[in-house]
């Protein structure tokens, strides 16, 4: 690793700029000079520090030195740095602070924003007069790369900033934006990139992911690490639940917690969860304390709202969802509540940097667990977050469906050589092992859609000039493809709208289709913060009254955490439970219930996974606690009752959580063979077989599809809704899947589906841990582990459930098979 | 639609399962096969109808730029030449938009084209033209109607305003949609009051209108009985059905 001697004294700045830090009574940080002089010796860098270390000046001074040093141009220049966010408002706050120092300094620099919400106008007037920085989205550089004239407009680029690179470089978006760098590389060849992180497990992956293939690692700097932080866990008064995710019975303490501190920032895992712990807060909030909600589905207005009395310092606290992971610094916070257990460590310590801003000073954060097992999991996080043991996005290979969009929009942008573009596209991270003939089927796939039958040789989107260049084929479909660029597909949302009366028709917000869909007229529910009555569904929007005072809100059945449990954090946890010398350092009620669990079943060591049977009532279960996520554990489930099925165990249903999962039937499950149930053989055929039926493989098609330009989400003057996409592409899917089942995008959306939706590879992983290592016991009741898993059954629907199961049933039906004929 | 006078299933349209899984109903007093493919089997006069099959309608979409794939003619074949196969029909009726547009035809596969050919070769293969085809094909064979009379049943591409006794028609492509358990399914159906039928779309990408859509109002003398297609047929009351 070529780190540069943190000799800051031999380092300096400009005397102009020197004079600032010193009027402010400031130093520059050592991390700043080095950034520096990466810059001038033209090195790509990377920077990592913690929140609160001045990172964003230290990515942008280079910049401004730059600029202010560079001779007058005789001619108008074009973009000299462009700074990229995975945020809209962060792009917007960036721009904002950056100009401080460009006022206080008097420099001659030009800085604006350009995001999907900045006016026509505005935008086309930085086409003609680019600024000197620009402050954008990755959306925003897919659509320059299909710009023709983006080669000209980028010509003097000198550099590009990638900020918050670590909550970016893991998924869809950043294989994206890695492309327009590749890009942004061919149009500017002697562009420097730089690269913002907040504190990684492995630095190396993202210095590989930053710089271009064929020029090695970014340089890595490193800020000065912060103090420690100070985590507890709340060990509460109360009686710890068995199940749930509601955290509900610390309430009190949680508010005890909120008046000690200045401003406190509650984070949850879900928008439901942030709905009832608001609710539940003002419920005892006798003192009137000004606490405030943010999630994703409140109106952006009122979102802004709740941003900006946070920065007035004018609430206490501030409950919120992922939302707020990222983002604008705010100084007054002082504690980091994390309600129900974070799940991942380098989630918890991204969530806790938004704590007390000043390095010296440590962050202050309270874990409050759920449930029984999540105290053993927020001990787990706890002890991670001392020993900074982070879990992280692992490095990923580039998706071709977002290969394909890339390729689209450089053929909007430019004629190209297909050599070329392989061989540029190579240069970038994720897809520096693409073969060529994986690269030839996604311009095909671009070109003619990529089927066997030969249908669109005449129809092809983009052709070939006879000296052989490719290029869009009209204007019509340029344009088509630049209203659709982006790696981001919108789970379709209903608008929230109060009905009639005064104020009727305002928007409160926007809700999941999938849970409106769910509502009966007349139904409550909690949203914003409110009770509502749901009246019905016109088009786009769902109108609903305001519910008497004191009507119960109707709470939605899956409202558990939308992230799994780690790898990382479950080893921790499973090592908790085998180290028994450990226990007394936990509240005595989760140490009795360990306890009893030795008593009645048995503890295992840490590498042994418990298979426990029973009865109960006329079932027989089966109950085995990988402690490998919720959704490992959900596939593993469907996975088993298709094999306990063959075996002639007829199972009758399975439920899973975190840490454990559990099918039961009607006959006994004490003699089966375990290590042959549990074989890794079962990721072959079974699951192939399940997987092309089941709901998450359509939800992964549909996402491919508009990701690759099959499904166009927009057309112009006229938004798709949600519901119509989800609708054609099923049909698509289903045709597809008969006559070319190795078709690219089915190709691609059966990796999606085994990476996120079903974690088939960390399942992979998980046989292969306990093959040899399963320790089963036949009980006579069941045992206090399996409780909370059990406690389960009917909250959560099942997934994959069967859709004919879902049509049977009914009264009509069973009418007519009664007076069945024949 | 009025939910005031449901439909009381011991009546007509006096719904019975029938072997092959589809539901035996009296249309205007005739019986009448509602299939789980969506074909509606008209056992006294070996008549086999189907409407909006839409053939080409992927490639339509193609030609303007968005390159569906293009299998969909062929997948509604495989579906219907199945269904020929298991009853053998002395008629088949196509009943309305068959194609999806005026040039469909002559962007059908070759192969494709032989299989349609092919279905006309030891039956009557009849026509009906939709909004859609109002011309009916120019090349494959078959006979091209406005409407027919099949067994004192009036079957017709679109079906007329008010009350129809007697009518069998397509160009609605109703859908059920059902929400239970979490999750929610949408079918296509057939609807019918035991007067008049509509006919569920056949064709692979075709696309749905909810039953409880205001395009069905007025169509029925009251709720009408609803039978969405699957392996089963499933019979749905009123009570079961959700909007979307």
């Amino acid at each position: 690793m070529a780190l540069v001697e943190p000799a800051a004294n031999q380092l300096s700045l400009p005397p102009r700029f020197d004079a600032w830090f010193a009027s402010r009574g400031w130093r520059p940080r050592r991390h700043q000079l080095e950034m520096v002089e990466q810059a001038r010796a033209g090195r790509h860098a990377l920077l990592i520090a913690p929140t609160g270390g001045g990172k964003t000046l230290a990515g942008f001074l280079p910049s401004l030195i730059d600029l202010t040093e560079r001779p007058r141009p005789n001619t108008p220049r074009g973009i000299h740095t462009l700074y990229l966010s995975p945020l809209k408002a962060l792009a917007v706050d960036v721009e904002r602070n950056l100009m401080t120092p460009v006022r206080e300094m008097g420099l001659a620099v030009t800085v604006e924003s350009r995001t999907g919400d900045t006016p026509v106008s505005k935008r086309q007037r930085q086409k003609v007069r680019p600024p000197d920085i620009l402050m954008t989205t990755p959306e925003q550089l897919a659509l320059f790369c299909a710009w023709e004239g983006a080669r000209e407009w980028f010509a003097d680029l000198h550099t590009v900033i990638v900020d918050e690179i670590h909550a970016i470089h893991g998924s869809k978006r950043g294989d994206l934006l890695n492309l327009g760098l590749a890009r942004l590389q061919s149009f500017a060849p002697r562009m420097r990139r730089v690269g913002l992180s907040a504190t990684v497990n492995d630095p190396d992956m993202l210095r590989r992911w930053l710089a271009p293939i064929d020029h090695g690692p970014a340089e890595l700097v490193l800020g000065d690490p912060g103090a420690p932080p100070v985590v507890d866990v709340l060990y509460s008064q109360g009686h710890v639940p068995w199940s749930g995710w509601t955290a509900r019975h610390a309430m009190d303490e949680v508010y005890a917690a909120i008046k000690s501190a200045k401003t406190a920032l509650i984070f949850v895992n879900t928008r439901f969860q942030a709905e009832l712990a608001f609710q539940a807060l003002w419920e005892i909030n006798d003192e009137n304390l000004p606490i405030a909600l943010h999630h994703g589905s409140l109106a952006a207005e009122q979102r802004r709202k709740v941003e900006a009395a946070m920065a007035r310092e004018e609430l206490r606290a501030v409950v919120c969802t992922s939302t707020l992971d990222l983002g604008i610094d705010w100084g007054a916070v002082d504690l980091v509540i994390q309600l129900a257990a974070p799940k991942g460590s380098a989630r918890l310590i991204q969530r806790i940097g938004r704590a007390n801003h000043r390095l010296d000073e440590p962050s202050r954060a309270l874990l409050v667990p759920a449930h029984r097992f999540e105290v053993l999991e927020c001990q787990a996080a706890r002890e991670a977050v001392a020993e900074n043991d982070l879990d992280g996005d692992p490095e990923r290979l580039g998706a071709q469906d977002i290969l394909a969009q890339h390729v689209m929009g450089v053929a909007c942008g430019e004629a190209f050589r297909a050599d070329d573009l392989y061989a540029e596209v190579r240069t970038s991270s994720p897809y520096r092992d693409l073969s060529r003939e994986d690269f030839d089927r996604v311009l095909d796939f671009v070109s003619t859609g990529g089927y066997a039958l030969r249908t669109y040789d005449k129809f092809k989107r983009v052709i070939q000039t006879r000296e052989g260049l490719w290029k869009v084929r009209n204007g019509e479909i340029a344009q088509r493809h630049r209203m659709n660029v982006g790696a981001i597909v919108d789970i379709p949302m209903i608008n929230i709208r109060v009905s009639g009366g005064r104020g009727g028709g305002r928007k409160v917000g926007e809700m999941e289709e999938s849970f409106i869909e769910q509502l009966a007229p007349g139904d409550t529910f909690l949203f914003a913060g409110e009770v509502w009555r749901f009246q019905g569904v016109e088009g786009m929007d769902a109108f609903v009254t305001r519910a008497p005072p004191g009507a119960d809100p109707r709470v939605p059945s899956w409202g558990g955490s939308k992230f799994a449990l780690s790898t990382y954090l479950a080893r921790r946890v499973r090592r908790m439970i085998a180290d028994q010398k450990g226990w007394p350092k936990l509240t005595g009620e989760v140490r009795e219930w360990l306890e009893i669990q030795r008593l009645r079943s048995v503890i295992p060591s840490e590498d042994e996974m418990l298979v426990e049977t029973f009865r109960r009532g006329s079932r027989h279960y089966l109950v085995c606690y990988p402690f490998d996520g919720r959704i490992s554990h959900g596939t593993l489930c469907q996975l088993l009752a298709r094999r306990l099925e063959r075996l002639g165990k007829q199972p009758l249903g399975f439920v899973a959580n975190d840490y454990a999962l559990a099918i039961w039937g009607m006959r006994p499950l004490d003699d089966l063979d375990l290590d042959q149930l549990f074989q890794e053989d079962m990721l072959g055929d079974d699951l192939e077989a399940w997987l092309d039926e089941s709901v998450m493989m359509k939800r992964a098609f549909r996402q491919c599809a508009v990701l690759a330009g099959l499904i166009e989400r927009r057309f112009p003057g006229q938004e798709k809704s949600g519901r119509q996409v989800t609708f054609s592409t099923d049909l698509v899917y289903d045709v597809l899947r008969k006559h070319q089942p190795d078709h690219l995008l089915l190709r691609c959306a059966r990796a999606d589906a085994a990476t996120g939706q079903l974690d088939v590879a960390r399942l992979a992983r998980l046989l292969i841990r306990v093959k040899g290592a399963i320790r089963h016991v036949e009980l006579k009741r069941v045992s206090p582990f399996a409780v909370p898993v059990l406690l389960e059954i009917g909250r959560e629907p099942v997934p994959g459930a069967a859709a004919e199961a879902i049509l049977e049933e009914n009264a009509a039906e069973l009418i007519a098979d009664a007076m069945e004929l024949d | 639609m009025s939910l005031a006078e449901p439909i009381r299933y011991e009546t007509d349209p006096a719904p019975r399962r029938a072997a092959c899984g589809g539901v035996v109903v009296r249309v205007a007093g005739t019986r009448a096969t509602l299939r789980g493919s969506g074909a509606l089997w008209l056992a006294a006069s070996r008549t086999l109808v189907v409407a909006d099959l839409h053939f080409e309608k992927g490639s339509a979409y193609g030609v303007r730029g968005q390159l569906l794939p293009p299998y969909d003619t062929r997948a509604t074949l495989d579906r219907l030449e199945r269904e020929v196969e298991a009853l053998a029909p002395a008629t088949l009726v196509f009943l309305g938009d068959s194609f999806h547009d005026g040039r469909a035809e002559a962007r059908l596969a070759r192969d494709d084209a032989a299989r349609i050919a092919a279905l006309a070769s030891t039956r009557t293969l009849v026509w009906a033209v939709g909004n859609h085809d109002a011309d009916g094909p120019v090349e494959l064979p078959g006979e091209v109607v406005d409407d027919l009379s099949v067994e004192g049943l009036l079957l017709t591409h679109e079906p007329r305003p008010g009350r129809a006794p007697g009518e069998v028609a397509g160009h609605l492509h109703p859908c059920a949609k059902v929400v239970r358990y979490g999750r929610s399914v949408r079918r296509r159906c057939f609807l019918t009051d035991g007067e008049r039928l509509v006919l569920p779309a056949f064709g692979a990408y075709a696309g749905g209108l909810n039953a409880l859509d205001q395009a069905f109002a007025g169509l029925f003398a009251r709720f009408p009985l609803v039978a969405a297609l699957g392996e089963r047929v499933h019979v749905l009351g009123p009570e079961v059905l959700s909007g979307d």
